[in-house]
């Protein structure tokens, strides 16, 4: 048996320990309870919640309620809470309450009640004559779980199986009353992608935007290998605010350089790639021209014409 | 904490001549091997994956590449630290906290071997421990998601947010399966201490008659600890990063920090619960009347069972893909859940048929296989269903259409695709050609069109 038993069954008092842990956790847990009332956002209020069933976990442990504790965490912290702010995240985290009465006067109806139930509460709590504590005793000291097993399983059994099979129903009930019949047949993935094929649209991703080794702002359309803009290129919310870059510029551009490339070559910027010393031509010597022009033709994004395509991992 | 250990009588770990400096020692040791410890996995899992996919991994920063770990420590401590405009500041730097410190919680009752003599005082190789040491690991575990989850949150923003709702609802459905498939080890141990659970697999350890709740354990670990398959709190090509988008230097560490503790947490766990904690293997354990299960010697099998677990987790992220959300969510629902309830009823009755007929567990065993045995063999002497015969198929190659199904389909054995156009047009091409030929005898080579 623990010592904190043993005093408590001695002198009728606790222990200073249990006596600083509970003026400890006490504040915080009124504080945090006040945080239920007080905050605006759901999360905050949620948060307030974990922190007084934690805390009270530690009381129920100091209590040699071992079992009882960590269940609490697990079972109300852990499950029933995390169930709470998943469904603050899904329905809208910041939306405060709205402030409308939906049952008219509901706010004085509430005030009232709850003031009469304070009153009642401090009337019983005032009046009760506590007798000498004594703790647990026998085997709900010693090995917590299995007391609590034979009070549960043994003296409770019946309750506890009631309790089951009205949570059983209850889920059940939940399950029924959402369910809604399928009036259409299920689209998944593979009917979505037979649509896409019989539609006859793009089944590639679309192509990225920017010029390869030109240019690779968002807002500039790709060339096609015909060198004309690819307009499904630009992200579609640039093109509806009016953001895309002149395509025709880029497309001139490739023109001149295409039509000039000899030209061109030689002047400045980087020579062509040499042919391999085996006498093999690395490229055909008109796309060589094409590919590794430097973009001066016009306002290019910076040296080599690669910006930005180098370093992608 | 003193109330925890003083509370407890049936628990095997004698901590009756524990002092404060024993607990601090204790302590500080478990935070220092768990910090090691991560730096190591980091630099394992690099290298280990590496080795699978035919590259050296990490080998510049000291020997074997096993200082890189520390480089990118330093690395993430001298970032800059920012805090997003759109973030909930207090919510924001709480929930890294969170994460880190009760991952570093659950190994206070994990037993790293038995009773040793630490500077004259006759104390195991562990914290503490008692009657419900594994539900706490379970409840630390819990609320250490709550980091997860707020960090995605307070972040304000749209990915993170999303990489918290996908790992609420991962955590909600694979701690069901975990804590099920735990259950048939508390009924075959008769406890849920820690020391108590190794005592109990003393005869044999529980991951061979329990296999199944050992594998569901398994698959649902990994969906606890977010990692691959399972990553899709995080999932890189979905989420950026998920709930750790918004987090940079220190606070993204302590994230990072707190996922490989978890990583070895849950290990840990597998190995106390399953595959005997500090226990010696078979035969090294009947050397010399059991001189490897004493002394300091534990702990060594204990950390080498650790590790084998953490190179199957580095190994499944190594071979398996990422799964699809409603995949993994149909996988934990219709799959783990059941079968672990399903588990554990069965257990439950073995256990009964044991207590009531107060036969050993080995012949209750043998039996159970006796049965199933029995139940192969008549399965074997039930003739089969005859299947109908498949429909003749005409000899000779058959001609298909390819876009029937609207994709283009390739042939399947067997078939062939119809003459091809294309085909047709080139012979059609050299025919004229050779025709051109004859007529006028130079020879004329079609230019190909460049930059067209």
């Amino acid at each position: 048996m623990s010592p904190l038993a043993t005093t408590l069954l001695e002198s009728g008092e606790t222990t200073t320990a249990e006596a600083v842990l509970f003026w400890t956790l006490g504040p915080i847990m009124v504080l945090a309870a006040l945080g239920l009332l007080f905050a605006k956002k759901a999360v905050h209020a949620a948060l307030a919640v974990v922190v007084v069933m934690i805390s009270l976990a530690f009381l129920y442990v100091a209590q040699d309620a071992v079992f009882l504790g960590v269940v609490q965490v697990v079972v109300y912290t852990g499950a029933v809470m995390m169930l709470f702010l998943f469904v603050l995240m899904l329905v809208g985290v910041d939306s405060s309450d709205s402030l409308v009465e939906t049952i008219r006067g509901q706010r004085w109806i509430g005030l009232v009640a709850g003031i009469g139930l304070g009153a009642v509460l401090v009337g019983v709590v005032g009046r009760a004559t506590y007798g000498k504590p004594f703790g647990l005793s026998g085997e709900a000291v010693d090995n917590n779980p299995t007391g609590v097993a034979h009070i549960i399983f043994g003296e409770y059994v019946f309750a506890f199986e009631v309790v089951g099979a009205l949570l059983v129903t209850a889920a059940l009930g939940a399950l029924v009353l959402t369910h809604r019949q399928r009036l259409t047949p299920r689209v998944g993935q593979k009917e979505r992608a037979d649509a896409r094929v019989a539609a006859g649209a793009t089944l590639t991703p679309l192509p990225a935007p920017g010029v390869y080794a030109r240019h690779n702002a968002m807002d500039v359309p790709a060339l096609g290998p015909d060198g004309q803009p690819l307009e499904s290129s630009v992200p579609r919310v640039l093109r509806i605010r009016g953001q895309e870059a002149d395509a025709e510029e880029f497309a001139a551009r490739t023109e001149r350089v295409l039509a000039g490339a000899s030209s061109v070559r030689g002047v400045r910027g980087n020579p062509p790639p040499k042919a391999s010393p085996e006498g093999a031509p690395v490229n055909a010597p008109e796309l060589g021209a094409a590919v590794t022009d430097t973009g001066q033709d016009g306002p290019s994004t910076g040296a080599g014409g690669v910006v930005g395509q180098e370093d992608r991992t | 904490m003193r109330i925890l250990t003083e509370a407890v009588a049936p628990v095997t770990a004698d901590f009756s001549e524990d002092t404060w400096w024993i607990w601090l020692i204790k302590a500080v040791a478990i935070v220092v091997f768990l910090l090691t410890s991560v730096l190591f996995a980091i630099w394992f899992e690099r290298k280990v994956v590496a080795r699978m996919q035919v590259r050296p991994g990490p080998n510049v920063h000291g020997p074997f590449g096993l200082l890189q770990s520390l480089a990118d420590a330093m690395k993430l401590l001298f970032k800059e630290d920012m805090t997003v405009k759109a973030a909930d500041k207090l919510v924001y730097i709480v929930a890294p906290m969170i994460a880190v410190f009760c991952s570093l919680l659950t190994f206070a009752v994990i037993p790293f071997g038995p009773n040793v003599s630490m500077f004259g005082v006759n104390t195991p190789i562990q914290l503490t421990d008692f009657p419900v040491a594994v539900l706490y690991i379970l409840a630390c575990a819990s609320v250490g998601v709550y980091g997860i989850v707020l960090g995605g949150w307070s972040s304000g923003s749209t990915y993170p947010l999303l990489g918290s709702v996908r790992s609420t609802a991962q955590v909600i459905s694979y701690e069901l399966a975990m804590g099920l498939s735990l259950v048939s080890v508390f009924i075959l141990a008769g406890s849920m201490s820690t020391s108590q659970i190794v005592t109990s697999q003393t005869a044999v350890w529980w991951f061979l008659p329990l296999l199944p709740a050992f594998v569901i354990y398994i698959i649902s670990m990994v969906g606890e600890t977010n990692r691959l398959p399972f990553d899709l709190p995080e999932a890189e090509g979905e989420l950026v990063s998920g709930y750790m988008t918004e987090y940079s230097s220190m606070k993204f560490a302590w994230f990072f920090l707190a996922e490989y503790i978890n990583m070895l947490n849950v290990s840990a766990v597998a190995t106390t619960l399953f595959l005997g904690g500090w226990r010696a293997p078979w035969p090294i354990s009947s050397i010399n009347d059991g001189m490897f299960n004493e002394g300091w010697w534990p702990v060594l099998w204990f950390l080498a069972k650790l590790w084998a677990i953490m190179f199957v987790f580095v190994w499944i992220r190594g071979s398996v893909l990422r799964f699809r959300y409603d995949q993994f969510m149909k996988i934990g629902w219709k799959v783990l859940i059941p079968a672990a309830l399903v588990w554990v009823v069965a257990v439950g009755v073995v256990q009964g048929v044991r207590q009531f007929s107060g036969l050993d567990l080995r012949t209750v065993l043998f039996v159970l296989a006796g049965l199933v045995l029995a139940g192969l063999v008549i399965s074997f002497v039930i003739p089969e269903k005859k299947q109908p015969p498949a429909p003749k198929r005409p000899p000779g190659p058959q001609v298909y259409d390819p876009y029937a199904g609207g994709y283009p389909v390739p042939p399947l054995p067997g078939q062939v695709l119809p003459p091809s156009p294309r085909k047709r047009r080139a012979e059609d091409t050299a025919a004229a050609a050779q025709a051109d030929a004859e007529n006028q005898t130079t020879p004329q080579v079609t230019q190909e069109v460049h930059g067209g």
